[in-house]
């Protein structure tokens, strides 16, 4: 049985990013494997999960969100062999402090050695990094710029957008991965979920399992990486 | 026009009906935007200058600005200037105050451009729907959107009343700062941005008062509300017949006939025009596309499809239209935020510049779906539903034919 909690989607649940709890759940149903997939509402206990999924949110629920999951011993359920799987406000919320409104310096979870400054503007728009050799494509929309700690892993590196202002993308400590990318990354980057689904499963490998989620990466590939190439279908035409 | 005007204003006024001569005539759509943008860079302070000694109410909101507008433009029951084609900001209104002189005046108004048409309409009647995610790419996100609208609201002018909906967290926050509201009970279905209290950020508990949050920040009573087949406004309670479909249309009325009410016109009689109103701009319009018989439906948000997807009937093949352009977002990961699910045993056929990512949606909710990568899908019988987000939804409109 693998149990996935989707943590807070009052509070960190922006963009979609619940998407990228459904497409776990469903990617390891089709394959047979028992799942749980449930909701971890605030105000009520959090559930023990094989996987957390941290989404975006806004300014004040995000700090909502950390002081919660303080109170959770988050970060012990991680040392005691829980997997994460963070996205933007999740990603920043993970480190030992961000600012996000202002300057004002919140602290973070200290999941992770990495601190999140206010950027000048806002990143907004098409997203493409590399991880480990596959390019995955996203969405980002956020203000901050993160610095990693010595030794600590990006998850991907930078070929259009932001990310962490630094040319790469996010963190990738143990069993902890965390990227700016929205859309659901998961839903848009079916490869991705499968590599998480063998970490989880402790499978070597996966069974393809063929579905339009490929032909959507392909397209998103396609259009992200020549620019301007847009699809000319429009509908009513032609 | 009571006041008299000065040389620059006519000059305005003068570019903004050239403006949209010029844009008809060169084949460029009603010309609404050109016209009002020429007009507001001469005069900036034009749209304040046409609204002056007329009675305005302002409409905004996520979801239903168009409609109640329609609603209240009908409900009136004289002529009125109103900003039907959907240009809801600044020159939209400005060329609809060129092209009607009607003393009384309904304006749609985008949620980002509230507090600046407040400031310059000083407005009778401010109908305030409700506030959930939208486009979240070019947008603010909502809850700094709430923000914004009470900042605004804390300084309209006395004569100035809200008529806000009581049952979204949001629309009470940013309308408590004004000194008049009348509250109006109509349903959400959307509660996806409201279970974090926007006053405290706790967790917004229901009972059977309504919502509430422990930092005292709770639902105000409603003076007007839906009561089954009728409406209560104001103590007053008249029945309620729409043409149009869906239990979130009954609430954009009941909005309408409230703003209508605080003007003085009474719902026993606004009520009743209300249904004469059949489609707002091509919405709920039953129309040729291609040899299809279509019925056409507005959706851009989670929000908005999720009532839209609720008040769906049948068990038949449905078409969802779905782009990205500017006016749409480039982020169509809201797509994850409406309850599809509720769609399986149907097939839905899937059009648009982000069919794919609308494909692989219901393919995560176990609904069957087609995608159509040129023209249209096969001819059902009888008529089929489509539902499209904003340019998706104006491609079908213009590709079709009344029938």
């Amino acid at each position: 049985m693998l149990t996935i909690a989707q943590v807070y989607p009052e509070l960190l649940g922006t963009y979609g990013d619940g998407g990228n709890g459904l497409v776990l759940a469903e990617r390891a149903r089709r394959r047979d494997v028992e799942v749980r997939l449930v909701t971890s509402r605030f105000g009520e206990p959090l559930v023990d999960a094989d996987i957390y999924l941290l989404g975006g949110g806004e300014d004040g629920p995000q700090r909502l969100a950390v002081s919660l999951l303080r109170e959770a011993s988050f970060r012990a359920r991680i040392d005691d062999g829980a997997t994460v799987f963070a996205v933007c406000a999740g990603l920043q919320l993970l480190g030992t402090s961000f600012s996000v409104e202002g300057d004002d310096e919140f602290a973070g979870l200290g999941v992770v050695d990495a601190v999140t400054r206010r950027g000048a503007r806002r990143a907004v728009g098409d997203f493409v990094t590399v991880v480990g050799d596959t390019i995955m494509v996203g969405f980002e929309n956020h203000g901050g710029m993160t610095n990693r700690g010595d030794g600590v892993a990006p998850f991907g590196a930078v070929q259009r957008g932001r990310g962490n202002g630094d040319g790469h993308d996010g963190f990738r400590a143990n069993r902890v991965w965390a990227t700016y990318a929205h859309g659901p990354v998961l839903a848009l980057n079916p490869w991705l979920a499968d590599d998480l689904l063998c970490e989880l499963l402790g499978w070597k490998s996966v069974e393809p399992l063929a579905s339009v989620a490929d032909r959507l990466y392909n397209e998103r590939l396609r259009v992200l990486t020549r620019r301007g190439n847009r699809s000319p279908h429009r509908p009513g035409r032609g | 026009m009571t006041s008299r005007r000065s040389a620059r204003t006519w000059l305005a006024v003068a570019g903004v009906r050239f403006g949209n001569w010029a844009s008809r005539r060169a084949g460029r759509g009603a010309g609404t935007v050109v016209g009002g943008s020429i007009g507001l860079a001469i005069d900036r302070n034009l749209l304040g200058k046409l609204a002056r000694g007329r009675t305005v109410i302002v409409v905004s909101g996520t979801n239903g600005k168009t409609t109640t507008s329609a609603f209240v433009a009908a409900g009136w029951g004289a002529p009125v200037a109103t900003n039907e084609t959907g240009s809801n900001m600044p020159a939209g209104h400005v060329a609809a105050l060129v092209r009607s002189s009607a003393v009384r005046v309904v304006l749609e108004c985008d949620e980002a451009w509230l507090g600046a048409v407040l400031d310059a309409v000083k407005p009778a009647i401010v109908v305030l729907l409700n506030l959930s995610r939208d486009q979240l790419d070019r947008s603010s996100e909502v809850r700094q959107l709430a923000e914004r609208w009470r900042r605004a609201l804390e300084h309209t002018s006395p004569t100035t009343a809200l008529v806000a909906n009581a049952l979204d967290p949001l629309v009470v926050y940013a309308a408590s700062a004004a000194r008049r509201v009348v509250w109006c009970a109509a349903p959400v279905a959307w509660t996806g941005d409201t279970e974090s209290c926007p006053r405290c950020t706790a967790a917004v508990q229901h009972d059977a008062s309504g919502w509430w949050c422990e930092c005292g920040f709770r639902q105000p009573v409603a003076t007007s509300y839906l009561a089954d087949t009728d409406v209560v406004i104001n103590a007053e309670r008249c029945p309620l017949e729409l043409a149009l479909p869906g239990s979130f249309n009954r609430g954009n009325a009941l909005l309408a006939l409230s703003a209508l009410e605080a003007i003085g016109v009474a719902p026993r009689e606004s009520a009743g025009r209300l249904a004469r109103v059949h489609d707002v701009a091509g919405r709920y319009a039953t129309r040729r596309l291609g040899e299809q018989v279509v019925r056409l439906l507005l959706a851009k948000n989670p929000a908005g499809f999720g009532a839209t997807l609720a008040d769906l009937a049948g068990a038949g093949a449905l078409w969802i239209a779905i782009n990205d352009h500017v006016a749409d977002g480039h982020d169509p990961s809201w797509l994850y935020d409406v309850p599809f699910e509720v769609l399986r045993g149907r097939t839905v056929w899937c059009l648009g510049t982000r069919r794919l990512d609308l494909a692989t949606r219901l393919w995560y909710a176990r609904v069957e779906a087609a995608v159509v990568d040129d023209g249209l899908p096969p001819v059902h019988g009888g008529v089929t539903d489509v539902i499209a987000n904003y340019t998706a939804f104006r491609e079908l409109l213009e590709a079709s034919e009344p029938c």
